[in-house]
């Protein structure tokens, strides 16, 4: 797969975004900001399309929800997509809406059979809706549930087995979990299925009373850049993205973010290089 | 527990603060519901904070905390879309704020310019290719952003200054309640406070009246001059308003 990087388009960047050329590969929206009737958010992603290639990366689908997908959500997705033409597609195994509910918030699933059903049912009609492959992002999660029989890991396995969906991992939410949660984020990494990580997430996270919080407003920790340079290590180079979603720096300090990804890509490219290639180089 | 009755607890656990879920979890659990609590309250009223910026001003940070809060409790989000829950706010505040008119104006109106700045795109007429309209059988079509609220207040005026970081007027109640139109331009909402009378005519306009039919009723009110006068006038500064999507003429006419 060809390294490519990318960051997440936010309000205070439109205008770098829109009036310079700013070296990234990809940015990604949420997709649920431009799944709007018209106005300037539209105008705005169109804009931004015409210059980078655009990744969808929604927060509603609810693809654990037990009464399937909203269809008038679906509608505007697919509706955006064949306008876009994006990069990516991509949402949250997780669940947020109920018999007329709407958390607003990626809501926790058990890993157990019946949820594996509904997410795999769910994810199929999205996937055939829109014509394409769902990325799946693993969550970051602050409660588990004993009656679950499978590891996120081996959900995530199974869901990419079942359905042909692909995975946007979250390196910084498999931290987050697995330390709220106690397992080892490396047997994470070793338990994902390696060819179907096809994006990666990195962002920063705050130290709660008793619970790690995903708060996406810092930059990208030591611990979360050790898992990236071990995920890379198995997966090989995958498009990855800083994002940030509050306490927004100016861009040039997410650029610098953005190198260092670069910079951890390069260098695991480099060791695997046989040493005479390496030495050629140098010469 | 199936996983329907799983997130049925857990949405009671969130709207409710219903105990079945953390009791069925155990204490072990008690943090992480937590933030999930934290995170859904918090969410919900940081998007009434961005809906209702104005009227967060007007209000002052305790005031609209203590009404956003009191929202969250009453309205839980229903749709897939975080924008359309602040839209139910007005009802909310005429609940609290039943003797101060102006507050549940005042989130009307940032309701509608929030509504119109996502609205569909439309553009406006083109004023060069009117020359040839019959204006008797015309009929206008209105952009689809265009809208009426019902103002008793001073509301508008409070909008204007809040949001120009001007010293806004006490709160008064408007002599003859009127309305307040309000569309986008490009990209920009607007608003403007209307005669009575205008309000109506567009009411009447949007119901589909032809032009003709509407300087024939206000001919009949103000006789034939000044009746023409008055509608060539409101049709100029909708025209420069940018309300008007298209003009239809006879069998072009909108159904």
């Amino acid at each position: 797969m060809k390294p490519s990087f990318g960051l997440g388009l936010r309000k205070p960047h439109y205008g770098d975004f829109l009036e310079t050329a700013v070296p990234v590969d990809f940015v990604e929206v949420i997709s649920e900001n431009f799944m709007v009737a018209g106005g300037r958010p539209r105008d705005i992603l169109r804009r931004v399309r015409e210059r980078h290639p655009v990744a969808l990366h929604g927060v509603s689908m609810s693809m654990g929800s037990v009464d399937g997908l909203d269809p008038q959500y679906l509608r505007r997705l697919q509706q955006l997509v064949g306008e876009i033409q994006p990069l990516f597609v991509s949402d949250h195994l997780c669940w947020t809406r109920t018999g007329g509910f709407s958390a607003h918030d990626l809501l926790p699933l058990p890993y157990t059979p019946e949820a594996l059903e509904v997410v795999c049912r769910n994810v199929i009609q999205a996937q055939d809706a829109l014509g394409r492959t769902l990325l799946v992002e693993n969550p970051s999660s602050y409660i588990s549930f004993a009656e679950s029989v499978l590891s996120e890991w081996e959900f995530l396995d199974a869901l990419c087995a079942r359905t042909g969906c692909a995975l946007l991992l979250d390196i910084n939410n498999i931290f987050v979990s697995a330390t709220n949660n106690g397992f080892d984020p490396q047997a994470y990494l070793a338990g994902v299925p390696a060819a179907r990580v096809h994006q990666i997430h990195l962002a920063g996270h705050t130290q709660g009373r008793e619970r790690l919080i995903d708060t996406h407003d810092r930059p990208v920790p030591p611990a979360v850049w050790r898992l990236y340079e071990s995920a890379i290590r198995r997966f090989g180079p995958v498009p990855t993205m800083i994002e940030r979603d509050d306490d927004i720096p100016p861009l040039p300090e997410l650029l610098s973010e953005l190198d260092l990804a670069r910079a951890v890509t390069a260098g695991i490219a480099r060791e695997a290089l046989p040493s005479s290639q390496l030495q050629g180089r140098v010469a | 527990m199936n996983l329907r009755a799983l997130q049925e607890s857990f949405r009671d656990w969130l709207v409710h603060e219903s105990p079945a879920l953390a009791a069925r979890l155990g204490a072990g659990a008690k943090p992480g519901l937590a933030v999930y609590l934290n995170t859904y309250r918090g969410q919900l009223i940081d998007c009434l904070a961005q809906t209702y910026t104005v009227l967060h001003a007007w209000l002052g940070d305790a005031a609209f905390e203590a009404a956003a809060a009191t929202h969250v409790d009453r309205v839980p989000p229903g749709s897939w879309t975080l924008d359309a829950y602040g839209l139910g706010f007005p009802d909310t505040l005429g609940l609290l704020y039943a003797d101060d008119p102006e507050v549940t104006e005042l989130a009307c109106l940032e309701r509608a310019l929030a509504e119109a700045f996502t609205g569909p795109d439309c553009a406006v007429v083109d004023t060069a290719a009117l020359g040839a309209i019959e204006w008797d059988q015309a009929r206008l079509a209105l952009v689809p952003t265009f809208t009426l609220l019902p103002a008793t207040t001073n509301a508008a005026a409070i909008w204007t200054a809040v949001s120009g970081d001007a010293s806004p007027p006490p709160a008064a109640t408007l002599e003859v309640p009127t309305q307040i139109a309000v569309w986008r331009l490009d990209f920009t909402p607007r608003f403007r406070t209307l005669e009575l009378a205008e309000a109506q005519a567009l009411e009447l306009v949007a119901d589909g009246m032809s032009f003709g039919a509407l300087c024939a009723l206000l001919a009949g009110r103000h006789g034939d001059d000044a009746g023409a006068a008055r509608a060539g006038a409101w049709l100029g500064q909708w025209l420069q308003d940018g309300i008007i999507a298209r003009v239809h003429q006879g069998s072009d006419a909108p159904s």
